[in-house]
């Protein structure tokens, strides 16, 4: 059963796995791009999993390619999941 | 830093193992504590039998129905299936494999289709479903079953020999690409192999292998096996040719 889809909880599991993949909790802004963040697109095609393994979201690969902040990410899973 | 060892209840995933190569990997991993699926498409008898060989011995294996050939959501099925069954899909055998030969020239769009269908659209698509548990897990083990045939030439193999081409070039960038995440991908290249595939090939072949014999299943498996353990953890994209020296 998928998780509520609000903005703070989206952010949450966003925060959560960018921690996985290496970034500094306090470095993760939704301004943040995921360059500066050194996310790449293997740590991407991840967070996709996780976020359609909690929300039922399916994000494919050409949603990704234009997601460019974690602000970008957030706004698309609420949205997609409206 | 060192990869991590393999995770309780990792389960192996042998496609087209009710004989021959297959069977012998599927057995030789449940020797070395993997549980595993025994796909099958239509041979139900062999992959019973080769779960009761394993469970004699005593592994731990179910026989898994399912035609990896088929778009339509079969890789999915498998994985998912599995998993509730077993535990997670932590190795992925792509060994289904078929042959349809005839020289290029009289070649019918259908056989070549069927080949690359089974031979090598189904290791991806496997392979792509294979990542979710795999990098989930930052563990993980691909070992696409490829042949000698591919990088050398084999007269009246044109579909056959791009197919596996084919699984060697994506196993090296697939390798590349979730290398960071634990998860090897490496091809194992049999040569002449004593299997029914290879029954009808002439002795006047072996002249062509310098070890001057076919080899068994079990040396394919032996190596498929090394290439699941702990100890491969730093072999990926990697081809092992395992055909009594016909490639060197």
């Amino acid at each position: 059963m998928p998780e509520t889809v609000t903005p703070e909880a989206v952010e949450t599991t966003v925060r959560d796995a960018l921690v996985q993949f290496g970034p500094e909790a306090d470095d993760i802004k939704l301004e943040s791009t995921f360059e500066e963040l050194d996310v790449d697109s293997l740590d991407l095609a991840e967070l996709s999993q996780i976020i359609e393994d909690e929300y039922g979201v399916k994000l494919k690969g050409e949603d990704v390619g234009k997601i460019k902040t974690v602000g970008d990410a957030v706004d698309l899973v609420v949205q997609r999941a409206g | 830093m060192s990869q991590k060892p393999r995770p309780d209840n990792a389960t192996a995933l042998v496609t087209g193992a009710s004989k021959g190569i297959g069977a012998a990997v599927a057995i030789a991993l449940a020797a070395d504590g993997w549980n595993v699926g025994v796909n099958y498409r239509s041979d139900k008898e062999g992959a019973e039998k080769t779960v009761k060989a394993i469970e004699e011995a005593g592994g731990k294996a179910v026989a898994i129905e399912g035609d990896v050939s088929d778009a339509n959501g079969v890789a999915n099925d498998l994985f998912t299936k599995l998993e509730a069954e077993l535990g997670p899909v932590l190795a992925l055998v792509n060994n289904a494999g078929i042959t349809a030969d005839g020289l290029a020239i009289q070649l019918e769009d259908e056989q070549w289709d069927k080949v690359i269908d089974t031979n090598l659209t189904a290791a991806f698509r496997m392979t792509r479903r294979a990542m979710r548990p795999m990098i989930k897990a930052r563990f993980g083990r691909v070992i696409n079953i490829a042949s000698v045939v591919g990088p050398r030439a084999n007269a009246g193999q044109a579909n056959y020999a791009a197919a596996k081409a084919g699984l060697i070039g994506m196993t090296k960038t697939v390798a590349t690409e979730v290398a960071k995440r634990g998860v090897t991908v490496n091809a194992v290249a049999p040569g002449f192999i004593a299997t029914a595939m290879t029954e009808d090939i002439p002795d006047a072949v072996m002249e062509a292998v310098p070890a001057k014999r076919p080899g068994t299943p079990e040396e394919v498996a032996a190596a498929v096996r090394f290439l699941a353990s702990d100890d491969a953890g730093y072999v990926t994209g990697s081809t092992l040719f395992v055909d009594g020296g016909m490639s060197a």
